[in-house]
């Protein structure tokens, strides 16, 4: 590797100035031919290349992205990671995609602040509580950690939650998962890139996919703003645009796009060391490692394909985390981002083979998708490489939507949608 | 914001006073027996979801509470105009023709 970070490194590098560090990552030209493409240069995309070259040595591949890696939704979202799914397809999923997290950073050799500093989902009525218990039951049958807190044993690891009686909606308890957490995003896409080009995959920035070249039934390749480029399997992980690739297609998919909001405030010394997530005045908040609260809630209501949502839902958004921590009254917000998630109709992605031959789909990962990073990655280089479903998201098939086999996570997962 | 007119109540007013219902003139299948498991499927979950104009339903939850048709860009979220159901079929089969 040109450059294996270390202490070693560091001081190597530290004695020369830090002027002979190489870029993370090659920039090639695109080659006329590849044996699998990759749309969507997103940590999805990106990892989704990394596992093909390592774990099934298909190392002729390129990942072609219409702006910069990690510039859409890796680089708008909360970083929050968890596997607290009450379903049992969903909670193995996810919990792979944890179990991966756990070794990342030493098996990318690039440090992405994965901190396992928990994730907490409270309940503020009676059927909140019901339902926490039954997903930690579920959970703990999955082989996923979680805990359930009455409202002392909230208080006693956030002191700043307001617990009292006094609110509209009073905390009853919350589960826990301590295995949770966050994760740096940027370093997620930077690290998987870097894997993956240290593996001989081609990453194509400014590379924007304009059609899919398909003949009898199969795909040969695409269309883009750089020239055609051939390859008998394609896989498109575009999150928000993931319908629009499939028109080119000719194919229709159960997605709809909308705005996702999130905002951070101003950098405060340390106050919540953990995630606190409420569905039920619906917000979530950390704090960075900068210090700033990062916040975020649901998706606009309407469909948009525009990064930005309305304000009335970040006001909405702030209310909640008021709700909860009325200390935070006085907090400034600093910035505001909205990004563009594909939400599927039971609120699980699409991990999929399509009636195209040789076309592969990652997508309706909706407002969840940055915690199943290297999970999903993992799982659809699989699917692409065995033209096959690895186990884990052999129920995740676009398929489900004609059978009715639906993995119905809406309002089952812990999860403000 | 959205600004919405409510064809209706023939004011323009703030997206807070409407509930987003949704593509608009998604077709039943005329007999749905008869249809197999794909095509409904396509039904009842497969949406266009275009990135560009789209016709889509509103509801004036805090007005009058009728359903309405709107026609609104993805993208730059312009509103080209509202119509009543009714009305703004006859426009989208026109665009569709």
């Amino acid at each position: 590797m040109a450059n294996r970070y270390s202490l070693w490194s560091l001081i190597k590098n530290g004695l020369k100035h830090h002027e002979s560090w190489q870029p993370a990552w090659k920039s090639p030209q695109p080659k006329k031919q590849y044996d699998v493409i990759i749309v969507g240069g997103g940590g999805h995309g990106l990892a989704t290349a990394y596992y093909l070259a390592k774990e099934h040595g298909i190392k002729n591949v390129a990942v072609l992205e219409k702006g910069y890696l990690g510039g859409g939704n890796t680089a708008r979202n909360t970083t929050i990671i968890r596997s607290n799914y009450l379903w049992d397809e969903a909670a193995h999923l996810y919990e792979h995609g944890l179990k991966l997290w756990e070794g990342l950073s030493q098996d990318l050799n690039f440090n992405v602040m994965f901190s396992q500093r928990g994730v907490m989902n409270v309940g503020h009525t009676l059927q909140d509580m019901r339902d926490i218990e039954r997903r930690a039951n579920a959970n703990l049958l999955n082989g996923v950690d979680a805990v359930v807190m009455t409202p002392q044993e909230i208080k006693d690891m956030v002191p700043l939650i307001d617990i009292s009686h006094r609110t509209r909606y009073p905390i009853m308890g919350a589960s826990f998962q301590p295995r949770g957490g966050v994760a740096r995003h940027d370093a997620v896409a930077w690290g998987f890139a870097r894997g993956a080009s240290e593996l001989g995959v081609d990453i194509i920035e400014q590379c924007e996919v304009t059609g899919l070249i398909i003949e009898g039934g199969r795909i040969k390749g695409v269309n883009t703003s750089r020239g055609d480029i051939m390859a008998d399997r394609v896989g498109c992980v575009a999150a928000g645009n993931s319908s629009v690739l499939a028109k080119m297609a000719g194919l229709r998919l159960p997605l709809e796009s909308h705005p996702l909001q999130a905002f951070v405030s101003e950098s405060m010394k340390p106050c919540i060391d953990t995630v606190v997530m409420s569905n039920a005045v619906h917000g979530y908040v950390s704090q960075s490692d900068k210090g700033e609260l990062v916040i975020g809630a649901g998706i606009d209501s309407y469909l948009g394909y525009g990064q930005r949502g309305s304000p009335h839902v970040i006001e909405h958004t702030a209310a909640a985390i008021i709700e909860m921590f009325p200390s935070f009254s006085r907090v400034r917000m600093n910035r505001q981002w909205g990004g563009i998630v594909d939400v599927s109709p039971d609120a699980c992605p699409i991990i999929s083979k399509t009636r195209i031959k040789g076309l592969y789909f990652n997508c309706g990962w909706g407002t969840g998708g940055f915690k199943a990073t290297p999970g999903s990655g993992n799982v659809f280089a699989h699917t692409i490489a065995h033209d096959d479903p690895h186990p884990l998201n052999s129920a995740f098939s676009l398929d489900r939507f004609a059978t009715g086999h639906l993995i119905d996570e809406h309002g089952a997962a812990a999860v403000a949608h | 914001m959205l600004v919405i007119t409510c064809p209706y109540c023939q004011e323009a007013r703030e997206e807070e006073e409407f509930s987003y219902a949704g593509e608009a003139y998604i077709a039943r299948p005329a007999v749905p027996e008869e249809v197999d498991d794909a095509t409904w499927g396509d039904y009842v979950f497969h949406r266009k979801n275009p990135r560009g104009w789209h016709w889509e339903q509103w509801q004036h939850v805090a007005g009058c509470r009728k359903v309405f048709a709107v026609k609104r860009h993805t993208v730059s979220y312009e509103i080209a105009g509202s119509w009543t159901l009714a009305d703004g079929k006859a426009l989208y089969e026109e665009e569709q023709a």
